[in-house]
């Protein structure tokens, strides 16, 4: 009888110990997952200028051919959205397409308000919901905050894919994996810049530390008003936009 | 690379009300995971069926309690299958088991479903049966002896005091049980409800809604089954029981539908940021899902039905042919209800894109892991394996409690 008591006791002290309570706070991220920028070493975040896109689409060309991400429209890492808003409030959006037919002129339209390009890509939340659902852990971020996934443990459930706000995502019709933008992780770990913003005519595209003291990235924060993509979710995205638009979603 | 998916993603491109974002296009979870829980829902529901008897010492219903039970086991064996088969990587599905991520309501699903099978359903249906597999043992020969001897885990004891554990273990079982199904189906409502990205799934009803439909489906299923198998293995079918459960049933599709109505009215109220888009995609691509079959026929239709029993009782408490019709029809059509309803959250929460400006459409396959046959080879395997499992612990002389007709031993039927 006493050995059951003290078993219990035991028992009933570990659980109310560390063990059992760290895995409960565990299942809220904010409490487990560090958001907040590291001290030490790069946190990494992008730049978009919004009216520098000039929507000639090589950033994708150039991302699709440096991931092996298939070529089919339906399977993006990086896409450019087309905005027109008319007068009477009616917008219409379109992703474009490398080779689409030019963009039609719209300054004389004199019911156009304003049309401008979009680049998306994957935010890197700092709060990523997709690394919160992955039940393998698949999904992950990285110390430089930028999430990545191992498509050797993946099981392709696609639940982050769901979770994240941003279509970012898509499962890979090759490996039947989810994947994603990862910021060229192979290139900035040896200093190169990200192929889109590599490759972009107009410099729309930034990138860099966003911990570094002088970068065109901290530049960049520095000269604009910025903007992140569906704040409201605290997602925290390290993708930042200078001049969004409102209808921008 | 699969040519297949691309055709039928090209085919879907002209579908395409608004703009999607491109990612969007391939909708990723079909309808395996509409499948998924609806049976994890029926599940649920038979397993409170079966509670009521025990916990809540609802006599009546004493005939569908090891209907009941083996029903729910029989639906929970296929259920991870329906989970396993849409993976794009099947074979590393044990990789959720060994190293699950807490932070991930889907790595839970593991424990939730290894707690629910063995600490609960298959010790409460072992306990339950237990004597009778002694018995069975004793009188059979050869193979079949060997089987019931290894079922019944080896145990001869049928002294009282055995019998008198089983009971007291029993109670305890079916007490840790209820909350165990209420979590089990719970915990998948919060798959979807826990996704803030998808305003159509992130609410705090969804949990709730799924735990009142599970049981809506739950009783709605067992009593068809009865209704189906007692007549075809020659017994006469209690109405005592049918009606009683018929009664829990029509308070749970009330709950259920009040539910759904208070979630319908508070969006609609709220009026957010997406809630053009879903009203859009609730007139149209889930029309004839949503309101026609998931309300008007899988709700309203049946609560009217039963209400008319109720109301106009003594004429139907003569007829109790015409009361047997009107149950059969609308737990038929309750079961359609709620397959739509896990239609309309699973598949509708994927038709309107997050940017809120455009539908897409989803495109059912016929053949293959994703297509109509899998999805109806899923539905049908619970009630093979129910059948195996009525034929290796028949409850027949349960199920005739109060039959008049058809007194037979166990064992003989089907
Ligand atoms: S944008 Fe999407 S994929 Fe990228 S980190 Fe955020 S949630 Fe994850
Ligand atoms: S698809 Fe892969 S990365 Fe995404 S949640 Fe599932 S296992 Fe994780």
């Amino acid at each position: 009888m006493n050995g059951r008591r003290s078993f219990l006791r035991g028992f009933f002290a570990v659980l109310l110990s560390g063990g059992a309570i760290e895995g409960v706070l565990k299942l809220f991220p904010s409490k487990a997952h560090a958001k907040e920028a590291p001290r030490t070493g790069a946190w990494y975040g992008y730049g978009v200028s919004v009216d520098k896109c000039i929507g000639c689409a090589r950033c994708m060309d150039a991302c699709k051919n440096e991931n092996n991400v298939p070529k089919e429209p339906f399977f993006v890492r990086t896409w450019v959205e087309r905005y027109i808003i008319r007068k009477n409030g009616q917008t219409t959006v379109k992703a474009i397409a490398p080779g689409d037919e030019a963009t039609p002129e719209t300054v004389s339209d004199k019911r156009i308000l304003r049309s401008f390009f979009v680049p998306k890509l994957c935010n890197q939340c700092a709060n990523p919901p997709c690394v919160q659902v992955c039940p393998v852990g698949a999904t992950f971020q990285t110390e430089d905050g930028v999430v990545l996934v191992n498509e050797k443990t993946c099981i392709g459930c696609r639940y982050c894919i769901q979770a994240c706000p941003y279509g970012a995502r898509y499962l890979h019709p090759v490996s039947h994996t989810a994947d994603k933008c990862t910021f060229c992780y192979h290139r900035i770990s040896q200093g190169k810049l990200p192929a889109c913003v590599e490759v972009c005519p107009t410099q729309a595209r930034v990138f860099g530390d966003l911990n570094a003291a002088a970068s065109p990235m901290s530049r960049f924060l520095r000269m604009n008003k910025i903007h992140t993509l569906k704040p409201g979710l605290n997602t925290e995205p390290k993708a930042y936009y200078a001049n969004l638009d409102g209808e921008v979603r | 690379m699969n040519p297949e998916l691309i055709r039928s993603l090209q085919e879907l491109l002209p579908q395409i009300q608004g703009y999607i974002y491109p990612n969007e296009i391939e909708i990723h979870w079909g309808l395996l995971i509409v499948v998924y829980p609806y049976i994890t829902g029926v599940v649920a529901g038979a397993f409170i069926l079966a509670s009521l008897v025990k916990v809540f010492n609802v006599k009546e219903v004493q005939p569908l309690y090891r209907l009941s039970l083996l029903t729910a086991l029989a639906y929970l064996l296929v259920a991870p299958m329906a989970l396993v088969s849409h993976l794009g990587h099947p074979e590393r599905f044990y990789e959720i088991l060994l190293t699950p991520q807490t932070s991930s309501a889907m790595a839970m699903f593991g424990f939730v479903y290894a707690w629910y099978l063995m600490a609960v359903l298959l010790l409460e249906i072992w306990f339950v049966h237990r004597t009778d597999m002694i018995d069975m043992a004793e009188r059979s020969k050869g193979a079949t002896r060997l089987l019931y001897r290894a079922l019944s885990l080896f145990s001869r004891d049928k002294g009282e005091r055995a019998v008198a554990f089983d009971h007291k273990a029993l109670k305890v079982i079916t007490i840790v049980g209820i909350p165990s199904a209420f979590l089990l189906h719970g915990y998948v409502g919060f798959i979807f409800g826990s996704i803030k990205a998808n305003p159509w799934w992130s609410s705090v009803l969804i949990p709730i809604v799924f735990l009142f439909s599970a049981i809506v489906s739950g009783i709605a299923l067992v009593v068809l089954l009865y209704m189906i198998i007692t007549p075809l293995t020659g017994g006469k079918i209690n109405m005592k029981c049918v009606d009683k459960s018929v009664d829990f049933l029509f308070y749970a599709v009330i709950v259920d539908f009040s539910l759904e109505m208070v979630d319908f009215i508070h969006r609609v109220y709220q009026s957010e940021e997406e809630i053009k888009i879903l009203s859009e995609m609730v007139m149209s691509k889930l029309f004839s899902s949503l309101i026609i079959i998931q309300v008007l026929l899988g709700m309203l239709i049946p609560l009217l039905l039963i209400s008319l029993t109720k109301i106009f009782k003594k004429r139907f408490s003569l007829n109790e042919d015409m009361r047997k019709m009107v149950y059969f029809i609308s737990v038929i059509l309750i079961q359609f209800g709620i397959f739509a309803t896990r239609w309309n959250v699973v598949i509708g929460g994927q038709l309107f894109s997050k940017s809120f400006r455009g539908l897409t459409t989803y495109k059912m396959g016929f053949g293959g892991i994703e297509g109509l046959l899998y999805a109806i080879f899923l539905l049908a395997l619970p009630i093979a394996i129910l059948f195996v499992l009525l034929k290796l612990l028949p409850p027949w002389k349960e199920l005739r409690e109060e039959g008049e007709v058809g007194t037979e031993a166990a064992g003989a039927g089907v």
